[in-house]
C-alpha cells in the first residue's frame, strides 16, 4: 500500500501504528512532531493512530535555524 | 542605573542576546558560538524529518536544553496559515508553546507580511502560544502586534542576513518608547556596533544568527557580540550625552602657562 510521507510515496506491506512507522524508520518518537491527513497527532496517541492507504504523513523535527 | 531583567512572558534570561541555530560550518562549531555568545535562548526552524538520509546527527544533540531554551521558529511560512501549522508542530515536537512567529511577504526581501502576521498572531495567542513576532521597524505594526497579545515585538534592524545593521534607528528607538512589551531587534545585525546601536537604542534584546555563523571565525564574532551587547546596554543605562554641533572643551581653559 502507498502513502504519501513528506511528501513522497512510500511503500508500506500493511497498515501500521505511527509508533510503529517511526520505529522502522529509526525516529526517535520523542524528538518529531507528526502530521496524519492534516491534523497534528498527540505523542500520547502515537500507539493508537494507525496509518492506512493514501495516508498523508508529515514527519518534522528541529532544523538549525535563525 | 541599575538593569532590570530581561523577562519575556513572565521568563527570565541572563542573556539579552539571542542566537539562531542555523547556516554554521558545522554543529560543533554551532555549539562552540553558543557557549561563546552567552545566549540562554536559541531559535531553531522546523522541518521534514530527512527519511532517507537517517546519518545525520540530531540539531538537538549540540544544545544543552538544561542551559538553553528552544524557540522554534516558523521561517519560510508565506501565509498565516502556514505559520500557524508550523508553530503547532514545533510545539507538538516538544520543543516549547514559544514561537517565533515569521509570515513572509516577499522572497527576496524576507519583509514580513504584517496582515497577515497580526493574524497569526492573534490565532496563536488564542492557543496559548506565547508568540514572538518578527516584524520590521513600523511603530504601528508593532502596536497592533502588542494589541493581538505578541509576548514581545522583534522589528528588524535590516532584511535577514543583510549585515546591513540598523536601518532605521529612529524607528526602533520609537518602538521602544510605545510599547510596553519587550522589543527585541531581530535581523540584520552584520557585526559588534550593530549590535550595540540596537542596545543604545533601548531594545530589549538583539537576535541574530548570520552575522555570527557567516563570520570568518565564528566564534570570535559570538563573543565579540557578547561583549557589545552589554556595552550597549550599559551604555543605554548610562545614560549618553547629548549630540552637540561644535566642541565642548574638556580640559579647563583657565591657569595655561603662558596665556
Amino acid at each position: 500500500m502507498t502513502i504519501t510521507l513528506n511528501g513522497e510515496p512510500y511503500e508500506l506491506e500493511q497498515p501500521l501504528s505511527v509508533t510503529d512507522l517511526l520505529a522502522k524508520l529509526e525516529i526517535d518518537p520523542r524528538r518529531v512532531a507528526v502530521e496524519h491527513n492534516l491534523t497534528i497527532i498527540k505523542r500520547h496517541t502515537f500507539t493508537t493512530v494507525v496509518i492506512g492507504e493514501g495516508d498523508r504523513l508529515e514527519i518534522v523535527n528541529a532544523v538549525g535555524g535563525g | 542605573m541599575t538593569d532590570t531583567s530581561f523577562t519575556i512572558a513572565g521568563r527570565t534570561f541572563t542573556s539579552r542576546l539571542i542566537v539562531g541555530t542555523g547556516k554554521y560550518p558545522s554543529h560543533q562549531v554551532m555549539r562552540d558560538c553558543h557557549l561563546a555568545s552567552g545566549a540562554d535562548m536559541v531559535t531553531v526552524a522546523v522541518r521534514r524529518v530527512n527519511i532517507s538520509d537517517r546519518s545525520r546527527e540530531s540539531l538537538l544533540d549540540y544544545i544543552d536544553t538544561d542551559r538553553i531554551f528552544i524557540l522554534p521558529n516558523t521561517a519560510g511560512c508565506y501565509s498565516a496559515e502556514e505559520a500557524i501549522r508550523t508553530a503547532r508542530l514545533g510545539r507538538e515536537a516538544g520543543l516549547s508553546n514559544w514561537v517565533k512567529l515569521e509570515v513572509i511577504g516577499d522572497e527576496r526581501t524576507l519583509f514580513p507580511d504584517n496582515e497577515a502576521l497580526i493574524e497569526a498572531t492573534r490565532i496563536l495567542v488564542s492557543e496559548g502560544f506565547v508568540v514572538l513576532p518578527y516584524t520590521n521597524d513600523d511603530p504601528i505594526a508593532c502596536r497592533k502586534l502588542e494589541e493581538a497579545g505578541a509576548a514581545a515585538v522583534m522589528p528588524l534592524g535590516a532584511p535577514i542576513g543583510s549585515g546591513l545593521g540598523i536601518q532605521n534607528a529612529n524607528n526602533i528607538r520609537i518602538i521602544r518608547e510605545f510599547s510596553k512589551v519587550p522589543v527585541i531587534v531581530d535581523a540584520g545585525v552584520g557585526t559588534a556596533s550593530d549590535a550595540a546601536l540596537a542596545m543604545e537604542l533601548g531594545a530589549d534584546g538583539v537576535l541574530m544568527n548570520t552575522a555570527i555563523a557567516g563570520a570568518q571565525f565564528p566564534v570570535q564574532m559570538a563573543e565579540a557580540m557578547k561583549h557589545a551587547v552589554i556595552a550597549g546596554r550599559q551604555a543605554f543605562l548610562a545614560g549618553r550625552i547629548p549630540k552637540k554641533m561644535y566642541a565642548t572643551a574638556s580640559s579647563p581653559v583657565e591657569g595655561m602657562v603662558g596665556r
